[in-house]
């Protein structure tokens, strides 16, 4: 993945290392390798990599991981029909992919 | 299919670990979403070679290419392969929408008896699939804990062979060209419908002239204009997902632009003598255009864009295209007038 960098500050990840409990299932979960632990803990060791895929969230055993809970595909189309669903006051965009 | 393993929850098929002429023709038709839905593998428990109730049990996707990229991999390994019912979509899609679920793996569990079957109480997960399975509710939910596995198939006699250990080549998506390559039919594929709707419409507008209307330059200026689109299509869904980690920049629609005006002036040479420099100009702003949305549609196909940036990228870019197309309509249905 070294040669596919995306926008920086964009992803909507947050780590809490307070409820953080070490079990390190972040880090084995995550594509992008994003986690690492340290002092038992765990940590967000390159932020800009993180693509939101949600795993690390879904994983974490005490909800320590926020990630944009928006799980859509992505697409350019998906995107479009969400916000013409926000506009209509509608739920559940379908982009057909 | 190859015969049947019998087991105290009944005869359990076993599938081949080598792939036959018409599986590779089936799996063109998966990946290019001709009949998607006919590729669908029946959930439920198979396996490979000869498992006892010591094998490993790996859990998979009911769409035929992950089950076929799994099992094509398993050759000399006994194992079973639970497969669950996420529609026959992809791992890590049928993740992401939420069918390939803790719930769901739960269920596979139960409705396979698989506690008849193996006397460990552990599946091997594909770690894609994450985003949907929450490895420490399985345990609760069916009796089984969850080990995340490799990210591809093609690693998992690795993993096996490792002590169930994961290195972190095995945890780390990957997108090379080949990956790239695989997304480029249906990319193009889904573009078909709206094509037909486009060419029409241009074909249309081109005959507008100052006589009113000219069938001859519906088509002389129309098949102009449709050599532009296809090379705008090819630009955006071929080119620059191939050429992708090359082209500076890191919005998808500004690499798109770029890869665009180069198609651009392509499409210019094409046209040569059949519009005026204004429809050249139309023609050109129209290739960037349409090559740009369509590098930017394509963020939905890699592992590497976040939700987050693609709407942020989309507010940048979307007024450009749809301004940008808006004046090359204006300035093709113009050129005619003109000079
Ligand atoms: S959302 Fe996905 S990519 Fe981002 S940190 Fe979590 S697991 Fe990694
Ligand atoms: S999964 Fe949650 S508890 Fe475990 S290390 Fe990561 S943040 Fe900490």
């Amino acid at each position: 993945m070294k040669n596919f960098r995306y926008m920086d500050g964009a992803a909507i990840l947050r780590l809490n290392r307070e409820t953080c409990v070490g079990c390190g299932m972040c880090v084995t979960v995550c594509p992008h390798r994003i986690f690492g632990l340290r002092d038992k803990k765990a940590e967000i060791l390159d932020y800009n990599a993180c693509m939101e895929c949600g795993a690390c969230a879904r994983n974490c055993p005490v909800a320590a991981i926020y990630v944009n809970p928006d799980d859509g595909c992505g697409c350019a189309a998906y995107i479009i029909n969400s916000w013409i669903a926000k506009v209509r006051g509608s739920s559940v965009p379908v982009c057909g992919c | 299919m190859d015969g049947f393993v019998e087991t105290p929850a009944g005869a359990v098929p076993r599938v081949k670990t080598t792939m036959t002429g018409r599986d590779r023709c089936g799996t063109v038709k998966a990946r290019t979403g001709i009949a998607r839905t006919n590729y669908k593998v029946i959930p439920g428990l198979y396996c490979v070679g000869t498992p006892g109730p010591e094998s490993p049990v790996i859990v998979t996707a009911n769409y035929k290419l992950s089950f076929d990229a799994l099992r094509k991999e398993l050759a000399g390994i006994d194992a079973w392969i639970l497969v669950v019912d996420t529609r026959g979509i992809n791992v890590w899609c049928a993740a992401g929408k939420g069918t390939f679920s803790t719930e769901e793996v739960a269920f596979q569990v139960k409705a396979t008896h698989l506690a008849e079957v193996v006397s460990h109480r552990e599946l091997i997960l594909p770690q894609l699939a994450a985003t949907g399975v929450a490895a420490y509710e399985l345990k609760k939910k069916c009796g089984f804990r969850g080990v995340f596995g490799p990210i591809q198939a093609a690693h998992i006699p690795r993993f096996l062979r490792n002590g169930k250990q994961a290195d972190e080549t095995m945890r780390a998506v990957t997108f090379t060209l080949r990956e790239r390559l695989a997304l480029v039919p249906v990319e193009i594929w889904l573009l078909w419908k709206l094509l037909l709707i486009v060419l029409l419409v241009i074909f249309v507008l081109s005959g507008i002239d100052p006589d009113v209307y000219s069938l001859a330059a519906t088509w002389t200026r129309g098949s102009a204009a449709a050599v532009a689109t296809l090379l705008a299509i090819l630009a955006g869904a071929m080119a620059t997902p191939i050429l992708l980690p090359w082209i500076p920049g890191r919005q998808f629609w500004l690499k798109g632009m770029q890869v665009g005006a180069l198609t651009g002036i392509a499409a210019v040479l094409l046209s040569s003598g059949r519009t005026n420099i204004i429809g050249d100009l139309g023609l050109w702003v129209w290739t960037v255009v349409i090559t740009s949305y369509l590098a930017m549609n394509f963020t939905g196909s890699t592992p590497y864009t976040s939700l987050s940036g693609v709407e942020k990228e989309m507010r940048r870019g979307l007024p450009l295209q749809i301004g940008g197309a808006a004046l090359a309509l204006v300035l093709w249905v113009a050129a005619p007038f003109i000079g």
